[in-house]
């Protein structure tokens, strides 16, 4: 297929999106991401029953505490797709990245300069 | 089990804002299981209020720790030689935790990082309800086992009310009318007959209204 996607994303491969943790999101805002996003299966889908059902509401809990800390709810975001979706994976990598850019970088990386400073 | 929520992450900040150095402090027991004040929560908590304060241009060092116990000196204890280095402690463990932090090091700043809600039961993950008030005179073997006094919005000893409909509390439509389900216990154990005796006035200095409460035992004393 070799379809492209933004080079901005680095891909961590984790077994179910069930695995991704809030502590994981929030460990890669504070490390100094501008944005996450997890990609799980098709809801309906889940080789675990509900993995990324349950990711889908960890977001949801890393949205509200980046909204609550003024780091801005909108850069974590959650997908769904079935493996066999390249195109789509490409789409939603594009899609993100454009929005982060609208966004910014993140407020921690400017915030830890000017402390260095 | 003690179960709490977290407190909003707004009202923690304004707590603990002025402070340079926090130690936030976990429990391993009743609020890690209704995922209050665990391990996991002091990390994303220590994780979200570091990241505020550096976006506030605040340099504040927060650190983790997670006792097995709060509400035990032995466990306390372990905080002894580095206590001194923080500015304030935000305990996450129940109240119970957190004044027997507070009481263990008495020059030290402690606030609550959970409200602390009731004893209660895991129904299913992520629901937790109540089943004991503490009353100090458990008549559960006289109502087959449901609690009148913590289930019951009136805490009745000879129920129900007359605002029990369809099983359902008048309070709301998603509470079960305790009293019909010791009556349906009853039935179900063949002592329905049970129900016809009367409660005795209950004791209600075992309770709070007796004020504080303590147990001294002297055949465990030290």
């Amino acid at each position: 297929m070799r379809l492209k996607y933004p080079d901005a994303i680095r891909i961590i491969r984790v077994p179910c999106t069930g695995k991704v943790d809030v502590l994981h999101i929030l460990h890669a805002f504070e490390k100094g991401a501008d944005g996450v996003y997890v990609v799980g299966c098709l809801e309906g889908e889940c080789r675990f029953e509900n993995g990324n059902l349950r990711a889908r509401r960890r977001v949801e809990q890393a949205k509200t505490i980046l909204d609550a800390i003024g780091i801005g709810g909108e850069r974590v975001k959650m997908f769904n797709l079935s493996s066999g979706e390249g195109t789509r994976f490409a789409e939603y990598a594009r899609e993100m990245t454009e929005k982060i850019q609208e966004l910014g970088p993140n407020p921690i990386k400017s915030a830890k300069q000017r402390q260095a400073a | 089990m003690i179960v709490a929520e977290k407190k909003p992450i707004e009202e923690v900040i304004e707590m603990v804002k002025d402070y340079h150095k926090i130690l936030i402090a976990g429990c391993n027991e009743c609020v890690t299981v209704c995922e209050a004040g665990g391990k996991k929560e002091v990390g994303i908590l220590a994780s979200a209020l570091r990241m505020y304060f550096t976006n506030q241009g605040k340099q504040v060092q927060i650190d983790e720790v997670t006792l097995e116990r709060q509400c035990d000196r032995e466990y306390l204890e372990e905080l002894r030689n580095t206590i001194d280095q923080y500015d304030a402690v935000l305990s996450l463990a129940c109240g119970v935790g957190v004044q027997f932090l507070a009481e263990t090091y008495f020059s030290t700043p402690v606030y609550p990082g959970v409200n602390t809600l009731f004893m209660g039961a895991t129904e299913e993950r992520g629901v937790w309800s109540e089943r004991c008030q503490g009353c100090g005179q458990c008549i559960l073997g006289q109502t087959a086992g449901i609690c009148p006094i913590s289930r019951c919005a009136k805490r009745l000893l000879n129920g129900p009310c007359g605002g029990s409909t369809k099983g359902k509390c008048e309070i709301s439509k998603d509470l079960d009318c305790a009293w019909q389900l010791i009556i349906d216990r009853l039935k179900e154990l063949g002592r329905l007959a049970d129900y016809e005796q009367l409660a005795p006035i209950k004791d209600w200095s075992r309770e709070r209204a007796g004020g504080p409460r303590r147990v001294v035992r002297e055949d465990v004393r030290q």
